[in-house]
């Protein structure tokens, strides 16, 4: 499963992330702010349009908001 | 003992280094671009305990020295000495925000392992402790080697201490004969190993987390709650900005009549009394006015920055941006240029990635400005019958509406093929930071106001006066004849008639292509050359509308109006937001192709309209 199809409220641990679909930029600032293998992350919110796009999550004590594309290139499994 | 010249603030973004930078320094603040590069350089002045006086740099926040943008890669640079014509800081002010300690520990080693003099200020202690968390800032300064000192930047706590640090930490280099600390390179996993490691040292205890902060988050990110009050703020926003602006507009506006009164008094009738009153005063009147829309503008704007709601609003429009290749970030700008352009471009600070910033900055202009208004709304009345097409809606709004559609459609395609064009790649796409909820301080919002206020007033006082005292030269010169009208026999009026040959294909007329010309200061600017050349003689404004509504709609056809008002969507009729863009875009290079591709798409769009109407038999 991916981060992409998490719901709102849903934990989760980053098992796995396919750096190759993502922009060399976007994979730098991704783990810059934590997003990384075995990251544990709790999804917040959800974006209204289109797929529900934006999501907003929380690792440690951040919130960070990341579009479904780049959620689509982590693997997660449940907490 | 040398003394120390410059230190430097660094740290994460959103750790309260601006805050903190304004309480050490105070509103004495110098801003500029770092050469070669839109990112802005702010410095001022701290005085040691020593009582020796230092340059204190806020350097743009990071989060790695692997960087992704401009903005950190200039942190990287002036911290490794590697800035050319920057003088590398002697002393570096690392700034962890208490309650994000874990995060920003992680840059913090970076910091500390390039062996500069650094110290800690754990700011924010207090939005930590409301958080629930008490932190033991021994124990950090243990782990990290450095000396850390607790501060609340807003509360001015602790910024003495953190002085007599800076002063302290140069010292001992001194006596240590050089480099202070000897850091070990540590891979990322690593450094977010140690980072999790020092943070869980140094929590002397914690309770639940941030419940107001997530509180605040459920309400204003619900998915049908949060547009509704974004909507509904923003609502309050335009109306405030056109409430409120109003007087003041009026006033300055009758200062400068005051001011040109009595300089006419004052001075004998001549050159040098019309270059003041009609060069000089009538120029930059026209663009000082608008300084205050630009400042409620800006007070809402930096008050959703300082909030923390920005972040919000760009999250909850993301979607909506992302179809034409923008994000989120790109929507305040956009909907702020409905009032101007001129805080439009300026609020594209916040966006981080460059392209998607340049971008949002050449289609600012296309968002329909308060300016085009005095000129709709003479056109539309002198040739829009009042008449309605459905009851209760009027041809006239219509043709308004379709006026500012034109624009929005307009930006957006414009946008697309800027992205697949001029602008393609590089986005960093919307991976941002959402940070902590914050009550706004009046000072830091007032420091923030005036330098935008300053940076247009000095572009009114600079480019915008240059310009506005050639088009004086231009209308002025050579004099004109006994009973020869002065517009005529000026230079303008001879360009006027080289480009009355360009604009004539599209349905304009001489006087259209003279009124022009001085329109480039600014918009509105329009009616009032048109009613010049119309030799239409009126007290004040609205005798002068209602004058020029009666002699154009004899004298133009429907399509040469429609094809008029087709040309103010696209032209980019106002001088103003051509300097600030060049100021923003840091070269002439940007400004200059956004002058050509507007007034293309105006030359084009009003020929299309012209011809549509006169093949449509209008």
């Amino acid at each position: 499963m991916t981060l992409e199809n998490l719901e709102a409220g849903t934990a989760a641990v980053i098992s796995s992330v396919d750096w190759s679909v993502l922009a060399p930029e976007e994979g730098k600032r991704l783990r810059a702010l934590g997003l990384d293998e075995g990251a544990e992350i709790k999804v917040i919110h959800r974006g209204v349009f289109g797929g529900r796009d934006p999501l907003a999550l929380t690792i440690g004590r951040m919130t960070i908001a990341l579009r479904r594309a780049h959620a689509a290139a982590m693997q997660v499994e449940p907490a | 003992m040398s003394r120390i010249r410059t230190a430097a603030l660094v740290g994460n973004p959103n750790a309260g280094k601006s805050a903190l930078f304004n309480a050490l320094t105070g509103a004495r603040q110098k801003i500029a671009n770092y050469p070669g590069v839109t990112v802005e350089r702010k410095a001022g002045r701290i005085t040691l305990p020593s009582g020796e006086p230092a340059e204190l740099i806020d350097l743009p926040g990071s989060y790695s020295f692997d960087t992704t943008s401009p903005d950190e890669e200039v942190t990287r640079r002036v911290v490794q000495g590697e800035f050319p014509g920057e003088a590398r800081p002697e002393v570096l002010i690392l700034v962890l925000d208490a309650a994000n300690l874990e995060q920003h520990l992680v840059f913090a080693q970076e910091v500390i392992a390039i062996g500069r003099p650094v110290v800690v200020a754990l700011n924010m202690v207090d939005l930590a402790e409301r958080d629930g968390l008490i932190l033991d800032a021994a124990a950090l300064e243990q782990a990290l080697g450095v000396p850390v000192v607790p501060t609340v930047a807003v509360r001015r706590r602790g910024l003495d201490e953190l002085l007599a640090a800076v002063g302290e930490a140069k010292m001992r280099t001194d006596i240590d004969g050089g480099e202070a600390h000897h850091g070990f390179n540590l891979s990322l996993p690593e450094r977010r190993l140690a980072a999790k490691n020092m943070a869980r040292g140094a929590i002397l205890s914690e309770t639940s987390e941030r419940r107001l902060h997530a509180g605040l988050d459920r309400v204003l990110l619900n998915p049908w709650l949060g547009p509704v009050i974004l909507f509904g703020f923003l609502f309050v926003m335009f109306q405030a900005v056109f409430a409120w602006a109003t007087p003041f507009a009026d006033a300055l506006d009758a200062g400068i009549g005051a001011l040109s009164d009595g300089v006419t008094a004052v001075l004998p009738a001549g050159l040098p009394r019309d270059f003041l009153t009609q060069g000089v005063l009538a120029g930059v009147g026209s663009v000082i006015v608008f300084l205050p829309q630009i400042v409620i503008l800006f007070a809402f704007i930096l008050m959703m920055e300082a909030t923390g709601y920005m972040a919000r609003a760009a999250f909850l429009m993301d979607r909506m941006m992302q179809g034409v290749g923008l994000s989120g970030r790109s929507f305040i700008p956009l909907l702020s240029s409905f009032a101007c352009a001129i805080p439009g471009i300026m609020a594209t600070r916040s966006i981080a990635d460059p392209k998607d910033r340049l971008t949002t900055i050449l289609i600012a202009p296309l968002m329909t400005c308060s300016a085009r208004l005095p000129v709709y709304a003479v056109i539309i009345a002198a040739f829009i019958p009042a008449t309605s097409v459905e009851p209760g809606i009027g041809l006239q709004g219509l043709v308004l509406f379709a006026l500012y559609v034109a624009g929005i459609v307009g930006a957006m395609v414009v946008a697309l093929v800027l992205r697949r064009s001029v602008t393609a790649g590089g986005a960093s796409g919307f991976i941002m930071e959402m940070p902590r909820y914050q009550m706004p301080r009046l000072r830091d919002i007032g420091i923030g106001l005036w330098q935008r206020a300053w940076v247009f007033l000095r572009r009114a006082g600079t480019i915008i006066f240059a310009a506005t005292v050639v088009l004086w030269l231009l209308l002025s010169f050579p004099r004109a004849e006994p009973g020869e009208s002065q517009v005529d026999a000026s230079i303008a009026g001879t360009i006027a008639d080289g480009l009355n040959v360009v604009l004539e294909p599209i349905g304009f007329n001489r006087e259209i292509s003279l009124a022009l010309i001085p329109a480039m200061a600014a918009r509105e600017v329009a009616v009032a050359s048109l009613a010049t050349t119309y030799a239409i003689d009126a007290d004040n404004e609205e005798e002068e509308a209602e004058g020029l509504t009666e002699t154009l709609s004899g004298r133009w056809s429907l399509p040469t109006a429609l094809a008029f008002l087709a040309w103010f969507v696209f032209a980019p009729q106002c001088l103003s937001t051509i300097a600030v863009a060049r100021r923003e875009t840091n070269g002439w290079k940007w400004p200059i192709f956004m002058l050509v591709y507007l007034f293309a798409l105006a030359y084009v769009f009003a020929g299309i309209t012209y011809w549509s109407a006169v093949a449509l038999g209008l």
